[in-house]
């Protein structure tokens, strides 16, 4: 047998520890959010249940936020370690853009996530809804400079080139906002939330079969599944004119994505098919006709280029890019469905008396999460042979580093991974499968006060605990 | 005048990595100790000393890591592959490491699973940065512009030995830090440690700094040409102070300057290595300025760095400073 070389290692490594990651920030970026409108609804209306809500996802919170630091820790060394050409050659423009996401961000999620997750009895739930809101602005900061820098390596700008061969920057404003940019923020940000809201809803759904009056899990079920019903149908937009971003800044990658391999006018839509990369045709192909052109053109006759344009060096992998895609558009689907669905017995006062649609929400927990990671194959993939679209081939970019040193490290992200993530998933789910109950201490006796960054919770107490003191309710 | 804006970020960053060194030099200590004191109370009140502050403190290793690829992307890129191993292994052990703070208290059947990771945690990616840092002072062969060494380069005696000292010495950061935070028979045990490691420390320093200059020229001249010699003496005879302030410390049973003592020793060690290294970020190879990104990467980063930097700081030390006092087992503070 023979044995992949250490490029096809290095991008296995990449992918492995990367997919293992987003699963994180895809989580805490909703999840801060949802947590920020509890608070906040429990400010306004002064009922218990939210604050018990807001108690119960905020340790699931803290699991999720802690494997994301840890996991892209590992991401931030992996770029030298495996990619040193690229790290060398696109560091002097994407090196700052990450450096502000670890300043900016990590700083200020790592700062304030202790006085949320402890500070309330300490600061009273005014500055503890600041707090709450930082860390939820946090995870958006990070998520701003993160794809900024992911953008730039699909649409590149803003930049020119120095004696050294090296990308240099020479409008700012032009590489963080680059073409493909605006677009990915937003569908990567409804994705986050989109998973969140089938985690919540199906964690809800659960608790409600086994007791149909526990307020918090109605709270929880409702909620998701109003947000499952207004962000779906948004989402599809989004990726509709993302797809159209890409269409217009690589082509090739649309091509792939939808087994299209001759360039023709009133390209149909393939619904199932099998791709075939040596043949340079799709076998199997089940067609709408016409339909490919409409959606991509908006014009039923319109010319749809096919992958025999590029070199056959230059294509992206079809049979992945056509599979990834149809995954994430048919759980979208479902998301959006399962919206619908809901929407429909809410009007008719049966959303949470209808067994078949709670059992199929538990079904659909982890759509969300496997959507995201579907998409982030999708649009990876399809930038291959490139790390910066283009401009710098993927295999010009690895590290001198030899097939076994890849390979041993490997191994040791697998095994550690499985390990380590396989626990904290485990020790997430158990936490969601407690039900809500109320009033649920913020720590179990002998717990310290942990992980509270830079700022732990006692810090402000200092502050504005002195002056008045805390109050449990807002009222 | 403009700026020399290379050697500002130079500045930065070796700070960002002295600031870790001495901020989770301790924490990794405690970890270290943890097999070595016995019974769940005992562990719980080690745990809780580093607890609030741990993340924080390695915070500053992903600054350090960062701001290397944002500003010197050719260090980075050179350094990284050269000490691929040490890197990937450090890696691994802060994951181990870090989530048993998170898990620990998710299980009551699998805690002695979470104990263990963090002490093997603890221990393998303090030797993997003492190895690294062996080998980064042994010197980086460089091609063009990518590392042209093998991929065992790292591994030698000399690499060895500083993994070594650098479990020695964070175990002697992590036992004087627990005479300064805790009570009772965890107090007693960390002096009977810290003794152990501050002489073991000190005599480690000792074959390091003599082996270092004849690793290559450019450090034998820098330590022992005439007259450059006088601005640096300085360095060891303040190590010779800071070891016996430390060891009078012990002796004495003083809770606090042990810790202090063992904190200088780590800044003047540091300081020793900057004069070695200067003007060179990858020894003997590339200087700061080859080094450096573009000035318009370098600006754009210490703008933010400049408003960004000072709060950080003005956290940690308040933070700190909520946090003085002794810690029991319990997670108070009293």
């Amino acid at each position: 047998m023979e044995l992949p070389d250490a490029l096809t290692l290095a991008r296995f490594q990449f992918a492995f520890t990367v997919s293992f990651h987003i699963i994180f920030p895809a989580i805490s970026i909703g999840l801060a959010s949802y947590l920020a409108v509890l608070e906040g609804l429990w400010l306004v209306t002064g009922r218990a249940v939210f604050h018990d809500l807001f108690n119960y996802w905020k340790k699931i919170f803290a699991v999720a936020f802690g494997m994301g630091v840890v996991s892209g820790l590992v991401m931030s060394y992996q770029f030298g370690t495996n990619w040193s050409v690229f790290s060398d050659k696109a560091g002097p423009v994407i090196g700052p853009l990450m450096g502000y996401e670890v300043l900016s961000a990590f700083f200020l999620e790592a700062g304030f996530l202790g006085v949320m997750l402890f500070g309330l009895k300490r600061v009273g739930p005014k500055l503890h809804f600041v707090a709450t809101l930082m860390v939820a602005l946090g995870t958006f900061m990070s998520a701003f400079w993160i794809l900024s820098v992911n953008s730039w390596m699909q649409t590149p700008a803003g930049y020119g080139l120095n004696a050294a061969g090296q990308f240099v920057p020479r409008d700012w404003w032009a590489v963080i906002f680059n073409p493909s940019f605006p677009y990915r923020l937003l569908h990567m940000l409804l994705a986050a939330y989109l998973t969140t809201a089938f985690i919540v809803g199906g964690t809800g759904a659960l608790h409600l079969l086994r007791d149909a009056t526990q307020p918090a899990s109605r709270i929880m079920f409702s909620m998701a599944m109003w947000m499952a019903a207004l962000v779906a149908p948004l989402q599809i937009v989004a990726g509709d004119l993302h797809g159209l971003n890409t269409l217009e800044h690589q082509p090739a990658k649309i091509a792939a994505m939808e087994g299209h391999f001759e360039t023709r006018t009133g390209a149909p839509l393939l619904l199932f098919g099998l791709p075939d990369m040596v043949e340079e045709r799709t076998r199997f192909a089940l067609e709408i006709p016409k339909l490919g052109s409409l959606i991509l053109t908006r014009d039923l006759n319109g010319k749809v280029r096919g992958l025999k344009e590029w070199p056959p060096a230059e294509r992206p992998n079809a049979l992945l890019l056509f599979w990834s895609f149809r995954v994430m558009v048919g759980l979208g689907v479902a998301m959006f469905l399962t919206g619908v669905w809901s929407l429909a017995l809410r009007l008719r006062q049966r959303l949470f008396a209808t067994p078949l649609l709670l059992k199929a929400t538990i079904l659909m927990s982890p759509a969300g999460l496997l959507a995201v990671i579907a998409g982030w194959i999708t649009t990876e993939a399809g930038r291959q042979p490139y790390t910066v679209y283009g401009l710098l081939t993927t295999a010009d970019s690895a590290s001198p580093v030899g097939a076994a040193a890849v390979g041993a490290s490997l191994a040791a992200f697998v095994v550690v991974y499985f390990l380590v993530f396989g626990a904290g998933a485990f020790y997430m789910l158990r936490l969601m499968n407690a039900p809500p109950r109320a009033s649920q201490d913020d720590l179990s006796p002998g717990e310290p006060l942990r992980a509270g960054g830079l700022m732990p919770a006692p810090i402000l107490a200092g502050v504005a605990g002195a002056a008045r003191p805390a109050r449990e309710s807002p009222s | 005048m403009s700026l020399d804006l290379p050697l500002v970020w130079a500045g930065l960053i070796a700070f960002a990595v002295l600031a870790y060194v001495l901020l989770d030099g301790f924490d990794l200590g405690v970890g270290m100790l943890f097999p070595f004191v016995q019974g769940e109370a005992n562990r719980d009140e080690m745990m809780n000393s580093v607890a609030p502050v741990w993340d924080g403190n390695e915070t500053w290793l992903v600054l350090g890591g960062g701001g290397l690829f944002a500003v010197f992307p050719l260090a980075y890129a050179i350094i990284m592959p050269a000490l691929y191993a040490p890197v990937i292994a450090m890696l691994l052990g802060l994951v181990l490491r870090g989530v048993a703070f998170e898990f620990r208290w998710k299980t009551r059947r699998g805690k002695f699973l979470w104990d263990g990771a963090f002490a093997i945690g603890s221990t393998i990616a303090t030797f993997a940065q003492g190895v690294a840092l062996g080998a980064l002072v042994q010197g980086i062969p460089v091609a063009g512009r990518a590392y042209a060494g093998g991929w065992w380069d790292w591994l030698t005696p000399f690499s060895l030995l500083t993994g070594i000292a650098l479990i020695i010495g964070y175990a002697l950061l992590g036992a004087t830090w627990l005479i300064h935070k805790t009570e009772g028979p965890v107090r007693d045990r960390a002096f009977v440690f810290a003794r152990i490691a501050a002489i073991a420390t000190l005599s480690l320093i000792f074959v390091v700094s003599l082996w270092t200059p004849f690793l290559s020229d450019v450090f034998m001249k820098r330590w022992f040409a005439w007259p450059q010699v006088l601005f640096v003496a300085p360095v060891p005879l303040l190590v010779g102070l800071a070891g016996f302030i430390l060891l009078k410390g012990l002796v004495q049973r003083n809770e606090s300057r042990p810790f202090l003592a063992s904190l200088a020793l780590f800044v003047l060690c540091f300081v020793g290595l900057l004069i070695s290294f200067y003007p060179y970020l990858v020894p003997t190879s590339v200087t700061i300025w080859q080094a450096a990104a573009p000035d318009a990467s370098l600006e754009f980063l210490l703008a933010g760095a400049a408003v960004l930097l000072p709060i950080i700081l003005a956290y940690t030390g308040y933070s700190y400073w909520v946090f003085r006092g002794k810690v029991n087992s319990v997670g108070g503070y009293h």
